[in-house]
């Protein structure tokens, strides 16, 4: 029982449940952080002795109160605390009544919590990092690396964010049904943005990214959990499982982008893509379908296919079509063009896309899509230029390697070409 | 006389484990689980995905209603469990105290003593 890792463990595990009662309890963020902090250290120095609690989260709740109680008080009239035999062995009773004052409360304290972190005020990048540091209780250090930042600029940014959310009403009412709604679709999105910022990292940097996607699968899971009903968050869930269950296969050794239908299979983590589908199947159910599920339903597709000949491509181009209708944007459509291009071949996909050029002109993945598109109709030519468009936009190294490789192809096979003709 | 071990365990904490750490929780276990299998006592064996994949159907007087979630809500998770074969409860007992040092930390083993138990062939 002198094992600190377990206590780790159930610190971090309680965190979002503890904080989130604290907030609502001290209607400011850093008390409750503060109290919060104050009640692990505690934690650290009982635990090991007595052994974990019943509920690690109502104790953490009941301890971080008072010391936050108690902090205020020394502050006000220099009071001793309270020795800490004396909290620490009435851990029955101060489980019943945390349990008590919170029970009922702690799904919109975590949703609240969450929610604070999206604040339409705060960039997407401040939204990550706050929700890291706070729900998660990343330390600014790893959030920094994940980052790829300095600890200081991470510092600032977290500052300046929760300063921004100091000066915002936060609202400490219970939600009613609408509110809770919109709540969880915007804590969805951001559970989502956290995701992509770890898996759009290159070759490099995916190492150092990696925490981001499993602390967003963790983030998701949480919400699965306390909304337990919703098929967006199962879908949203089986998402993050799905494109993550690829991590191994996405980048060779030498850290080049292996697309989808080159990778080894094999590496696919398979625990992952069971927990997927399982939540896939779970979410049919409710034959209400929207933007996460549909997403989720089409990683499911690959997922399934054993090999990649064997992708039900037709079905992944109806899936598309749905989300084209639930969430209409060039990049869908974009990403549909791929579909049929399998499904009717690379002239409708060329056509479907064309009519995207103005809008999607900054985009990497259109001229790369174009490109590709253009190389197998033959048109050599125009894929260099579309190629070369698609280099000019690349957002890593690796992305503008790869596009590189296609030109090296074009290159090689317009060699004889030209030989012939001479 | 066969147990159930049924394990139980707060699957926040068991989910915030790294694939590091529950690689080496699982095979710390299987340790435990090849001594057993050895000895011809150990049974089936099962760690279940978290509870947000399940669902519950729920008996009435009319039609069952099918729930998404648990059974319960509780504060720790029934995780999984294994089918061991003791001479005794102390031999149980001491089964899940074996298992328990390979996992510690948090949670509880349950040992049940098995009314029936049909093995069935092993599922593809």
């Amino acid at each position: 029982m002198t094992d600190p890792h377990w206590i780790e463990a159930a610190l971090t595990a309680a965190r979002p449940q503890a904080v989130g009662a604290l907030l609502r309890y001290f209607r400011d963020l850093d008390t409750a952080e503060e109290a919060f902090q104050e009640a692990c250290l505690r934690a650290l120095k009982t635990w090991p002795k007595n052994g974990p609690p019943r509920d690690p989260a109502a104790w953490l709740i009941f301890v971080g109160r008072n010391t936050g109680i108690d902090a205020a008080r020394r502050r006000a009239k220099q009071q001793p605390l309270p020795p800490e035999e004396l909290v620490s062995d009435l851990e029955d009773a101060e489980t019943s009544m945390a349990e008590r004052l919170d029970g009922a409360d702690y799904r919109d304290d975590i949703l609240r919590l969450l929610f604070i972190c999206c604040h339409p005020d705060l960039p997407a990048a401040q939204q990550i990092a706050l929700a890291l540091r706070i729900v998660s209780g990343l330390s600014v250090k790893q959030i920094a690396k994940a980052f790829l930042v300095g600890e200081s600029a991470m510092e600032q940014r977290i500052t300046r964010a929760k300063g921004r959310i100091q000066g915002a009403d936060v609202p400490f009412e219970t939600p009613g049904a609408i509110e809770r709604s919109e709540r969880l679709a915007a804590v969805a999105a951001m559970v989502y943005l956290i995701f992509n910022e770890g898996y759009s990292a290159g070759p490099s940097e995916a190492h150092a990214r990696a925490p981001l996607c499993d602390e967003a699968i963790r983030l998701a899971r949480l919400l699965l959990r306390l909304f337990q009903t919703e098929p967006e968050i199962m879908g949203l869930t089986a998402l993050l499982l799905l494109q993550h269950a690829r991590t191994a296969a996405r980048f060779d050794e030498n850290g080049q982008i292996v697309l989808l239908e080159d990778q080894d299979r094999s590496l696919w983590n398979r625990k992952m893509i069971d927990e997927g589908l399982a939540l896939i199947d779970k979410a049919m159910r409710h034959r209400r379908v929207g933007p996460y599920l549909v997403q989720a339903a089409i990683a499911a597709l690959h997922a399934r296919a054993a090999k990649p000949e064997d992708t039900d491509w037709a079905e992944i181009d109806l899936l598309y079509a749905t989300l084209e209708r639930l969430q209409p944007s060039p990049v869908v459509t974009l990403n549909r063009a791929v579909a049929v291009s399998k499904v009717k071949g690379p002239a409708a996909a060329l056509e479907m896309i064309e009519p995207l050029e103005e809008r999607l002109s900054g985009y990497f993945h259109f001229h790369g899509l174009k490109g590709g598109l253009l190389m197998q109709l033959g048109r050599d030519e125009e894929a260099r230029v579309a190629f070369d468009c698609a280099i000019a936009r690349a957002n890593t190294a690796a992305e503008a390697a790869h596009i590189r490789m296609h030109i090296d192809r074009l290159m090689k096979d317009a060699t004889p070409r030209s030989g012939k003709r001479a | 006389m066969q147990y159930a071990i049924l394990c139980y365990n707060s699957e926040d904490v068991v989910g915030s484990w790294t694939k590091e750490e529950d690689d080496k929780v699982m095979a710390d276990l299987a340790v435990v689980q090849e001594k057993l299998a050895k000895a011809g006592k150990l049974g089936p064996v099962a760690r279940l995905m978290p509870t947000t994949a399940a669902t519950t159907l729920r008996k009435t007087r009319d039609e069952p209603f099918v729930i998404d979630g648990p059974f319960a809500e509780t504060k720790e998770q029934f995780l999984g469990f294994y089918v061991v074969d003791c001479a005794s409860l102390d031999e149980a007992v001491e089964v899940a105290r074996e298992l328990a040092v390979a996992n510690p930390g948090t949670g509880s083993y349950e040992i049940r003593p098995i009314s029936i138990f049909r093995p069935g062939p092993a599922p593809t």
